[in-house]
């Protein structure tokens, strides 16, 4: 094998590798450079754990239900690039809510309140950005031009008297356009009127009434096919005893209404899921709610319905803010620290091993941009972001990343001890080095991979980039110092075995006479 | 740096060597007094916890201008929000961190708020950390569930890839690593953060990497060795630790180096953070990681590779044809001196080295 090693094939690869790498990140993302975790921005981190009734641990449903709750409060804050995801299984389940640039600890807060769940009966509708009102309560005249605070314009917004002109004027002035769904928290009083914002978009503006039934009077809610003919899916509910009575009360009362007072407003969480009309009363305690839905939106209703009420704690277990200033600072110190460690082992390998040496700082160069590359590319297609823990990780591994370099050189300076001509030398040298890159790089890459598993929130960055690294070893190592130290062997100049090629015969003390006999 | 080399150049040949595997009663020794202090210091003072593991509450302002940087000022802005606080220190040259006892997302707030007000600066400035008393005990169970897993994945690999003992070998230097790493930190007092402890189960995958290769250099110099009788499997051994002696000084200088450089940026630039309690685990795991996989892996392995009958009658022949041998060969037992490293010119033991490896 290795008489017909051909080293070019080695680079070629590579360099196809890279040239992949190069497109895949800059043609495909939408960021040129590595996301940034919120240590390194600011932002805000907070990591829950949901605990159900009595501790006992959610099911699948309840999780996803309150992770939706959740995405909506988060989407609420208006901030690009949030994320809300998921970390471990079973007990050990865990939200991790990350919000980029707000340090606001009053949002934070506002997520791990209990989201409500009620009916309340349409008092008007209109459309989301101020323009007409195609209803309001009976004996209320719209002013022409309202003019209200903006603070007071954050839905939503409450009062136990609805015909307080400033209530009024605040349910014109409101633009839901300019909220993503609700910002104000969740403070949903449900003997208060509510002014607030439907969740579908054209979004619509909504006065409601106080609250008839709340999320506790549902038994239990499903989707389901359309029973007849043509619209959409539909959500069979069903109520508990107390529920079924006030429901057949208030629908008995909404169903001779007119429109847009015949709705009922289903809130959760201070937002409008959705508005049927009640044809009729209904008095078993079963309904359906039928409408345009896709089979995602029914499921979807029929899950806020069911744990509408969020039968789940969520307890902090880590909650950090981090001001975009000392954000900014660490950055600039993981950084220099990278650079400077990066100067620190190309200096010392350039003494030590001279020409050698060069090639692993070359490498070394490669692996950096590689890695760089990688970071990119994984921001833009899995979302991975680089955080502090993640950058200390890559800076370890340039150690990690020389000592492979290191173990061949020394491999290869055996030989030479041993009296063999450089160019076997080269390849009996990395014949032997390459089991011991792979054994060692394994062990390494087996301790990141279970650290990544293993682990929550900060720890899995670090573990992540140090995987990573160790993979991006192998292929420098196999596909780039390797090749290169044999085209070097070839030259004239290293075989002369000057003692600044790193591989003099004569400085690593190999007998003299054994070059002649071989 | 030629002087290394030189000593490579000598180690390798044989000319200098060090009995690693002779001594090993003062290794074990001096290894066995560091654990008892260890275990005994953990015992007796336990770790110093930071707060994500006693739950707690921690917040770094950034002070407009170095001279407002006030400890009183921070004190007095925490208690008026309705806390303590249980420490305050000054951060670099123009930041100050407060730390408190476990509060609720409220009352958090208002610290945050309090703070930026009496610092003048607005509440997004603040960076603070609210950890729940049981994020702590989750992390170190997390770390606790990995270090087996990872035992015992990499026993299997280890056995898989050499043989068992010197997976037991590999596996007795990484934990001698971890207690003593650990143990330092409770000796002097380091604080324990996540970012400790992740340091600490990167140590594991350090330690055995430095582990991995001095055995297989062992394996290299005892393979087929049993069948001959020139060498026995000890001065095998020992002379593959001496070859790879100059290869383990380098390749932890080289680890070394980075770890070094995140600690003095750390420290200068940031203190108290991930960034140091990160490197300074990894510091402190490195150096004991490569003591032990040169003085204690490997003459751990011999031991138990000398308990075979194989290896025991290898060795017997080895020092029967010694003594019947040519008077001048009986120096090719390793000397030792108080001084530690024998150079002179052994061309006999060069020799050795040299068939061994082409009758292989």
């Amino acid at each position: 094998m290795a008489k017909h090693y051909q080293p070019r094939k080695s680079l070629l690869a590579l360099a196809i590798i890279t040239v992949l790498l190069v497109v895949g990140a800059y043609a495909a993302g939408d960021s040129n450079t590595p996301k940034l975790g919120l240590d390194l921005r600011g932002g805000t981190q907070v990591i829950l754990a949901p605990v159900g009734d009595g501790g006992k641990s959610v099911t699948n449903d309840q999780l996803s239900q309150t992770v939706r709750i959740i995405r909506q409060r988060v989407d609420g804050f208006g901030v690009a690039e949030s994320s809300v995801t998921t970390q471990g299984s079973g007990a050990n389940t865990k939200i991790v809510v990350s919000i980029p640039g707000v340090t606001s600890s009053e949002l934070v807060d506002s997520l791990k309140t209990t989201a409500k769940l009620n009916f309340r009966q349409v008092l008007a509708v209109a459309a989301g950005t101020p323009a007409s009102i195609t209803s309001t309560k009976p004996g209320k005249k719209p002013k022409p031009a309202p003019t209200v605070p903006a603070k007071w314009l954050v839905p939503p917004i409450q009062t136990a008297n609805p015909n307080d002109p400033k209530f009024v004027k605040i349910f014109q002035a409101l633009d839901c356009a300019k909220f993503g769904a609700t910002g104000n928290g969740t403070s949903d009083d449900e003997s208060k009127y509510l002014i607030t914002c439907g969740k579908d978009d054209p979004k619509a503006k909504y006065l409601l009434a106080p609250a008839e039934l709340s999320g506790t009077d549902i038994q239990n809610a499903t989707a389901g096919m359309p029973t007849q003919g043509a619209g959409g899916y539909e959500i069979s509910l069903s109520l508990t005893t107390s529920g079924a009575s006030k429901f057949a009360e208030t629908t008995k009362r909404l169903a001779n209404e007119k429109e847009p007072m015949n709705q009922f407003g289903i809130v959760l969480d201070g937002i409008v899921l959705s508005d049927p009309r009640v044809n009729e009363a209904i008095l078993g305690g079963n309904a359906v709610i039928t409408g345009k839905f896709t089979a995602e939106e029914a499921q979807n209703l029929a899950q806020s319905l069911k744990y509408g009420a969020l039968p789940v704690t969520l307890n902090i277990d880590d909650k950090s803010q981090v001001s975009p200033t000392l954000g900014n600072d660490q950055l600039h110190a993981a950084l220099l620290a990278g650079m400077f460690g990066l100067l620190l082992v190309i200096l010392y390998l350039v003494l030590y091993y001279r020409a050698l040496g060069l090639v692993a700082v070359v490498s070394l160069v490669l692996a950096a941009s590689l890695l760089y590359l990688s970071f990119i590319l994984l921001g833009n297609q899995i979302g991975f972001t680089l955080t502090l823990a993640g950058i200390a990780g890559a800076i370890v591994a340039i150690g990690i990343t020389a000592d492979s370099f290191v173990v061949y050189f020394e491999r290869l300076r055996d030989e030479l001890r041993e009296g063999k001509r450089l160019r076997s030398a080269v390849d009996h040298g990395w014949t032997r080095a390459r089991r011991t890159i792979l054994a060692a790089d394994f062990v390494s890459f087996l301790a990141a991979v279970i650290l990544y598993f293993m682990s929550v929130g900060n720890v899995r960055g670090f573990a992540f980039t140090l995987g990573l690294t160790t993979v991006i070893d192998v292929f420098v190592a196999f596909l780039f110092t390797r090749p290169l130290v044999n085209l070097l062997a070839n030259s004239a100049w290293m075989n002369k075995g000057g003692s600044m090629t790193g591989v003099s015969p004569e400085r690593l003390g190999a007998p003299v006479q054994t070059e002649a006999a071989q | 740096m030629s002087k290394l080399g030189d000593l490579g150049n000598r180690l390798y040949r044989g000319e200098a060597s060090y009995d690693f595997v002779g001594r090993r009663r003062v290794w074990y020794i001096v290894s066995a007094a560091f654990l008892a202090l260890s275990i005994g210091t953990l015992g007796v003072a336990g770790l110093n916890l930071g707060i994500e593991f006693k739950g707690g509450a921690q917040y770094t302002v950034a002070v407009a201008g170095a001279s407002n940087v006030d400890v009183t000022t921070a004190r007095k802005a925490v208690e008026s929000a309705g806390a303590t606080a249980s420490s305050v220190t000054i951060v670099g040259q123009d930041k100050i961190r407060v730390q408190t006892p476990a509060l609720t997302a409220e009352k958090s707030t208002k610290v945050t708020n309090s703070l930026a007000s009496a610092f003048k600066t607005e509440q997004s400035k603040v960076s603070s950390q609210l950890v729940g008393p049981t994020w702590g005990a989750e992390v170190s169970k997390n770390a606790a569930r990995a270090l087996v897993v990872f035992l015992v994945l990499v026993a299997l690999f280890l056995s898989f890839y050499f043989e068992w003992p010197m997976a037991f070998a590999g596996l007795t230097a990484l934990v001698h690593d971890v207690l003593i790493t650990v143990g330092i930190y409770a000796l002097v007092g380091f604080e324990v953060t996540p970012a400790t402890v992740i340091g600490f189960l990167t140590i594991l995958g350090y330690s055995l990497y430095d582990t991995v290769v001095v055995f297989d250099k062992v394996r290299e110099n005892t393979a087929g060795l049993l069948s001959g009788s020139r060498m026995s499997y000890r001065e095998a051994a020992n002379l593959a630790l001496n070859q790879t002696l100059v290869r383990s000084i380098n390749t932890s200088i080289v680890a070394l180096l980075p770890v070094l450089s995140i600690l003095l940026v750390g420290v200068i630039k940031l203190g108290p953070g991930t960034l140091n309690d990160l490197a300074l685990a990894l510091f402190v795991g490195m150096l004991v990681g490569t003591y032990s996989s040169i003085f204690i892996a490997t003459p751990i392995l011999v031991q138990i590779k000398e308990r075979n009958p194989a290896v025991q009658a290898q060795a017997s022949r080895v020092e029967s044809r010694r003594k019947n041998g040519a008077a001048e060969t009986t120096t090719a037992t390793f000397v030792e001196s108080s001084r530690g490293v024998v150079t002179g010119a052994r061309q006999q033991r060069v020799k050795q080295t040299r068939s061994s490896r082409s009758g292989k």
